[in-house]
C-alpha cells in the first residue's frame, strides 16, 4: 500500500512549507509586498542551527540531547528574528509608501545578497546537518514507516502554528497587527505604532522561517547557501493558494503543495514537479486570486 | 517619418563599424555582442515593465523559447536544408530568428492573458512561474532526427555559431526603433496610460486589456529574437541558462536604466556588463556587490539613473521647458 | 528647469564615471602580464554559483599541481602562470571566460570545465584558436568530439554505467535492478542510459525507473514507488548532495538492498551522520584516498596540508589534468600549440593519482575504474576494472 506512505511523506513536507508560508503571509498581510528574501532567511536559519548544534551548544550539551535540540531551535529562531528585523530596518523601512515594485526589487536584491554572502561565508559546499533529533522508526510495517523526525517536524510545526494563532488573535500586539493589515491609515489614527507592528511582524515571521530551516535541515540533512530559493518560492505558492494574508490558509496551502508534490513524484513524473507547483499557482491566481480561504477583495477606485 | 532616417543611419553606422571589428580581439568583440543582445532583451522588457507598468519576471522564458526554436531551425537546416535553406545562409538565420520570435510571441499572448486579472507582485510571481515552467518543459525535451540531437534536455543543445556583430546590432537598432516609435505614437500613449493610472485610462476609453496583451506579445517577440542571437553566440545552451535568475539580470538592467527610459536602459546594459567584467578578478564578491548596488539604488534613486526619459528628450537640450503633466 | 538640467548632467556624469572606471579596470586587467618569462595557462571553472563545489575542488587540484611544478623550477626553464576565470556556473560566462583567456591573455593551453555543457561551450573557441584544452571531469561523450585540440582525462559516462551494470550482475549477482536518475544532470542521464542498456542486454531486468531533480530534498515518493517493485539492487547515478539524502531515506523506508552509484558520490560529506545507512553501497570512482599507491598517498598528504580537508575525485582530476599538460609541454619541448597538441595526444601510461592514463585516438582517457565499497562511513577499495571491462582485481566483498 503505497498511498499511505506517500501521505505521510507529503504531510511532513507540507508542514515545513506551511511554516515558511506563514512568514510570507504575515508580512504580506501587514505590508502588502512579497518578501523575496524570506527563503534566504530560512537558509540562514538552518546554518545557524548547524553552528549552534555543532559548535556553540555542543560544548555544554552533546548533539542529540534534549537541551541541545531546544537551544538550537531557540538560537536559530532568535538570530533569524534579529536578521529579519535588521533587513526590515535597513532595506524596507526607507521604502515605506513607495511603489510596491520598488520594494519587490529591493527584496530580490536582499535575497541575492544573502545567497551570495552565504556562498562566500559558509562556502558553496553542502554540509551534513547533525542529527539533533535522534532518528528511529516509530511505526514500521510493510506498507508504512513513520520515524521520529517526521513526527517531531509535524508536531513542532503544528505547535508553532497554534502559538502564532494565539498571538495574532488573543494578544494586544496581535490585535494591532490585524488592525494594520486591515487598514494601515486607520490603525495609525487609532494610535497604533505602525513601525513597531511591522518590526514585530518581521521578528515573528523570520523566527518561524528560522524554525522551519532547522526542521527542514533535520528532515533533509544537507544544507547549502542556495537551499532557500526553491522552498521559499514553493512556500509562497502555498501562501497564495491558501489566500495570502490568511494564516490558516497558509497552513492549508503548505499541506496541499506538500501532498501534491509528493504524489506527483511518486508517479514517476518528478521531472515535472516544479512545473506543477507553479502551474497550480497560475491556475489559482487566474481562477481564484483570493486563494482558497481568502476573502475576495474589490479594488476601490 | 524622420525616425526612419535615424534607423537607416544606425544601420549604415553598424555596417560601417562591422568593418572595424576584425581589429578587436574576439573576447572584446564577444562582450560587445553580448551587450548588444542584452540591449535587445532589456529594451523589449522595458516595453512591458517600464512603459506599460506590468511587472514581468519571465523574460528569460521568452528568451528560452526563441533560443531553442531558432536553434532547432538552424540545426535542421544545416543537416537537411538542401536547396531551400543552406547552412550559414543569412536567410536561413533570419527565418530561424523570426520563427523563434513568433513562438515566443505566442507564449507572450499566453502570459498576457492571465496578466489581465493580475497586477504588481502577483503578476511578477506568475511570470516567474511561467519562466520556470518553460525551463522544466525544455529540460524534459530530447529527441533525435536522423542521428542528430535536438534540444538535448539537461545535457544541452549544441548550436552553430552564427551570430555576428551586424546581426546583433541591427536587431538592437530595430528593437529600439520599434519600441520608441510604438510608445511615442499617439496610439502608443495607451501603454503609458495603463502604467500611470489604469482606472483612469479605462475611464478615458483606453482598452487597457489590449495594450497589456500587446506589450507582452511585442516584448516577447523581441526577447525571442534576442534569445536566438544569444543561442547562436554561445555554442551550447542548456535550460539552466534561462532560469528566473536570468530574468532578474534583465530586470536589473531595466531598473538601473530607469523604467521607461530607452536610452537609460541601453546605457545600463553597457555599464552593467562592463562592471561585471571589471569584477572578474573578485568572483566571490561580484554578485554581492551587484545585489548591494540594487538595494542602494532602490532606496536612493528608485526611478533608475535616468528616470522616464526617452531618447529624444535626452538629446533635445534646447527644447522648451514643459510642465510634466504627471508630476505637475 | 535649471534643476532638471543639473540633475541630468549629474546623472550622465555618474554613468560616464562608472563606465570609465569599470572600463579602465577591465582594460588594465586584459593588458599587462610579463611575456616571455612565464607560460600562461588558462583555467575556467565554476568558482561561484550552482556547481561551485565542484569548480572549487578542481581549482584546488590545479593550483596544487602548478605550485608544485613551479616550486620545482617550472617547465622549459619558465614558471607557469595559472590564470583562472570564474564562469559563475553559467554557459555564457564560460564562453566569455574562454574568449578572454584565449584572445586577451593568450594562454598556451586551457584546463576546464567540470560540467560537460560548459566544456562544450568553451571547446569550439579553444579549437578555433588551436589552444589545447584538457577537461578534468567532463564525462559526456560529445565533449571531445568538438575538435582535435580537446582532450579529457576522465572516463566517459557510458563506461561508468556499463561497468556498474556488469558489477551488479557479475560481482554482486543481482538480477533485478531499479534506477533513480537525476534528470537535471546530463551526467546522471548518461550513466543511467548506459547502465540500463548493458544491464538488460546482459541478463538483468530493470524493474523500476524513477527520477528526481538536483536540489530536491525529499525522495520518499520515488523511493516508495521503488520499494513496491522489490528490486535486488538500486542504481543512483547522482551527485552526493542528493545521494546523501536518498540513501538515508531509502533505509528509513526499509529498503535494505545494495545501492550503487557513480563518481558523483565521491565526497567526504556523503556519509556524514549516516554511517550505518551507507553500509552495503558501492560506487565507481577515479581513485580511492586509501589506495596504498605512493602517488595517491603523496597527493592526499599534500592536499590535506594545504587545504585542511580530504581531496575528492574532482581535486584529484584537476591535479592530474594540470600535471599531464605540463608533462606534455616537457615532451614537446615547446609551448607551440601544434606540438603541444601532439604531445598531449601521445600521453601514454601517465602515472596519475587517478590511475595510469593513456589518451586514446578519440582524445579520451583510457584508464581503469575503481569500485569503492562503503562500510561504516568509510570508503574501501573493492575492485578495479580495466578500460575494456575486464576485472583487474577480484571482487573483495
Amino acid at each position: 500500500m503505497q498511498l499511505l506512505q506517500q501521505l505521510v511523506n507529503g504531510v511532513s513536507l507540507g508542514a515545513i512549507y506551511a511554516l515558511i508560508a506563514l512568514g510570507y503571509t504575515m508580512i504580506y498581510g501587514v505590508l502588502r509586498f512579497i518578501n523575496f528574501a524570506h527563503g534566504d532567511v530560512f537558509m540562514v536559519g538552518s546554518y545557524m542551527g548547524y553552528f549552534a548544534a555543532t559548535v556553540w551548544v555542543s560544548h555544554f550539551f552533546p548533539v542529540g540531547t534534549l537541551p541541545n535540540t531546544i537551544l538550537v531551535f531557540l538560537l536559530a529562531m532568535m538570530i533569524c528574528a534579529l536578521l529579519g528585523a535588521t533587513i526590515e530596518f535597513l532595506a524596507y523601512r526607507p521604502l515605506r509608501n513607495r511603489p510596491k515594485l520598488t520594494v519587490l526589487i529591493t527584496a530580490i536584491g536582499v535575497s541575492l545578497f544573502l545567497e551570495y554572502t552565504g556562498q562566500l561565508v559558509f562556502g558553496p559546499n553542502p554540509r551534513g546537518f547533525p542529527a539533533i533529533i535522534p532518528n528511529a522508526p516509530l511505526i514500521h510495517t510493510a506498507s508504512v514507516t513513520i520515524n521520529t523526525v517526521q513526527v517531531v517536524v509535524i508536531s513542532v510545526s503544528l505547535g508553532l502554528m497554534i502559538a502564532l494563532r494565539v498571538i495574532v488573535m488573543k494578544t494586544k500586539i496581535g490585535t494591532a497587527m490585524r488592525a494594520v493589515s486591515f487598514n494601515q491609515q486607520a490603525a495609525s489614527l487609532m494610535g497604533i505604532n505602525i513601525s513597531r507592528v511591522i518590526t514585530f511582524t518581521f521578528i515573528i515571521g523570520s523566527a518561524l522561517a528560522g524554525a522551519g530551516g532547522v526542521l527542514y535541515a533535520s528532515q533533509y540533512p544537507s544544507i547549502e547557501p542556495l537551499m532557500g530559493i526553491l522552498p521559499g518560492l514553493k512556500a509562497f505558492v502555498a501562501a497564495v493558494l491558501g489566500g495570502i494574508g490568511n494564516i490558516p490558509g497558509a497552513a492549508l496551502g503548505g499541506l496541499i503543495i506538500g501532498l501534491v508534490e509528493t504524489f506527483v513524484s511518486g508517479t514517476g513524473a518528478s521531472t515535472y514537479r516544479d512545473a506543477i507547483a507553479f502551474g497550480i499557482l497560475i491556475a489559482i491566481l487566474v481562477f481564484r486570486p483570493s486563494g482558497l480561504l481568502g476573502k475576495r477583495e474589490v479594488e476601490k477606485v | 517619418m524622420k525616425s526612419y532616417y535615424s534607423l537607416l543611419l544606425a544601420v549604415v553606422v553598424i555596417i560601417g563599424a562591422s568593418f572595424l571589428t576584425p581589429m578587436l580581439n574576439t573576447y572584446i568583440l564577444g562582450r560587445i555582442m553580448y551587450i548588444g543582445i542584452m540591449i535587445s532583451m532589456a529594451v523589449s522588457l522595458n516595453l512591458i515593465n517600464g512603459f506599460t507598468g506590468q511587472f514581468s519576471l519571465g523574460h528569460a522564458g521568452f528568451m528560452a523559447i526563441g533560443a531553442y526554436t531558432s536553434a532547432v531551425v538552424t540545426t535542421w537546416a544545416s543537416t537537411h536544408g538542401g536547396s531551400i535553406l543552406h547552412n550559414n545562409d543569412p536567410a536561413m538565420f533570419l527565418v530561424a530568428l523570426v520563427l523563434g520570435g513568433v513562438l515566443a510571441a505566442v507564449a507572450g499572448l499566453g502570459v498576457g492573458i492571465p496578466s489581465l486579472r493580475l497586477r504588481g507582485d502577483y503578476l511578477a510571481i506568475v511570470t516567474l512561474g511561467f519562466n520556470e515552467i518553460i525551463r522544466v518543459l525544455i529540460q524534459n525535451l530530447d529527441f533525435k532526427i536522423d542521428g542528430v540531437d535536438y534540444i538535448g534536455g539537461a545535457r544541452g543543445f549544441s548550436v552553430l555559431p552564427m551570430t555576428t556583430f551586424v546581426w546583433v546590432f541591427i536587431t538592437a537598432a530595430v528593437v529600439v526603433f520599434c519600441v520608441e516609435n510604438l510608445v511615442n505614437s499617439t496610439y502608443g500613449r495607451g501603454f503609458l496610460a495603463v502604467r500611470d493610472d489604469e482606472v483612469a485610462a479605462e475611464a478615458m476609453g483606453v482598452d487597457t486589456t489590449k495594450f497589456k496583451v500587446r506589450a507582452f506579445v511585442t516584448g516577447a517577440f523581441f526577447a525571442g529574437v534576442g534569445g536566438g542571437l544569444f543561442a547562436h553566440s554561445n555554442y551550447n545552451i542548456t535550460p539552466l541558462d534561462f532560469t528566473f535568475l536570468t530574468s532578474i539580470d534583465i530586470v536589473v538592467i531595466v531598473i538601473l536604466g530607469g523604467m521607461g527610459s530607452t536610452v537609460g536602459v541601453i546605457l545600463a546594459a553597457i555599464v552593467l556588463t562592463t562592471l561585471s567584467e571589471s569584477l572578474r578578478s573578485v568572483p566571490q564578491y561580484r554578485m554581492i556587490i551587484y545585489s548591494l548596488l540594487l538595494v542602494i539604488l532602490m532606496i536612493t534613486r528608485p526611478q533608475g539613473l535616468l528616470g522616464p526619459k526617452t531618447l529624444g528628450r535626452l538629446f533635445k537640450r534646447r527644447q522648451k521647458p514643459t510642465v510634466d503633466p504627471v508630476k505637475g | 528647469m535649471t534643476r532638471y538640467q543639473v540633475s541630468r548632467r549629474h546623472i550622465v556624469g555618474t554613468f560616464a564615471l562608472l563606465f570609465a572606471s569599470s572600463a579602465l579596470i577591465w582594460g588594465c586587467k586584459t593588458a599587462g602580464g610579463p611575456a616571455g618569462t612565464e607560460i600562461p595557462v588558462g583555467e575556467f571553472a565554476s568558482l561561484t554559483g550552482g556547481t561551485a563545489t565542484f569548480g572549487q575542488s578542481v581549482h584546488n587540484g590545479d593550483v596544487l599541481a602548478i605550485d608544485e611544478i613551479n616550486a620545482a623550477g617550472g617547465v622549459l626553464g619558465k614558471k607557469i602562470n595559472l590564470l583562472t576565470e570564474d564562469d559563475q556556473s553559467k554557459t555564457e560566462e564560460a564562453v566569455a571566460s574562454v574568449q578572454k583567456l584565449v584572445n586577451s591573455d593568450h594562454v598556451v593551453a586551457l584546463l576546464g570545465e567540470v560540467a560537460s555543457s560548459r566544456s562544450m561551450a568553451g571547446a569550439p573557441i579553444a579549437q578555433l584558436s588551436h589552444a589545447p584544452m584538457i577537461t578534468p571531469a567532463s564525462t559526456n561523450e560529445d565533449v571531445t568530439k568538438k575538435g582535435d585540440y580537446i582532450f579529457r582525462i576522465c572516463f566517459i559516462d557510458p563506461f561508468q554505467g556499463q561497468t556498474m551494470a556488469r558489477f551488479a550482475l557479475n560481482s554482486l549477482g543481482k538480477k533485478r535492478a531499479a534506477v533513480l536518475t537525476d534528470v537535471k544532470q546530463d551526467y546522471s542521464v548518461g550513466l543511467d542510459e548506459a547502465f540500463k542498456h548493458t544491464y538488460s542486454t546482459s541478463g538483468g531486468a530493470i524493474v523500476s525507473e524513477q527520477s528526481y531533480s538536483t536540489g530536491d530534498k525529499d525522495f520518499h515518493a520515488p523511493l516508495t514507488s521503488i520499494r513496491a517493485t522489490n528490486p535486488d539492487v538500486i542504481f543512483v547515478p547522482g551527485y552526493y548532495t542528493e545521494v546523501a539524502l536518498i540513501v538515508r531515506q531509502a533505509r528509513e523506508l526499509g529498503i535494505d538492498c545494495p545501492i550503487l552509484g557513480g563518481d558523483g558520490w565521491d565526497s567526504p560529506e556523503l556519509t556524514k551522520g549516516a554511517e550505518k545507512e551507507f553500509n552495503n553501497t558501492f560506487f565507481s570512482n577515479h581513485f580511492a584516498t586509501e589506495d596504498p599507491d605512493s602517488t595517491v598517498q603523496n597527493f592526499v598528504k599534500k592536499y590535506e596540508d594545504r587545504y585542511h580537508s580530504m581531496p575528492d575525485a574532482m581535486a584529484a582530476l584537476g591535479y592530474d589534468a594540470a600535471r599531464i599538460l605540463v608533462d606534455a609541454m616537457k615532451r614537446a619541448g615547446s609551448t607551440d600549440s601544434a606540438a603541444l597538441r601532439k604531445a598531449i595526444a601521445e600521453t601514454k601510461d601517465f602515472p596519475g593519482v587517478t590511475g595510469h592514463i593513456t589518451i586514446d585516438p578519440n582524445r579520451n582517457a583510457s584508464k581503469p575504474i575503481t569500485i569503492i565499497k562503503i562500510t561504516e562511513g568509510k570508503f574501501h577499495f573493492a575492485q578495479r576494472i580495466g578500460p575494456e571491462g575486464e576485472a583487474l582485481t577480484p571482487f573483495q566483498p
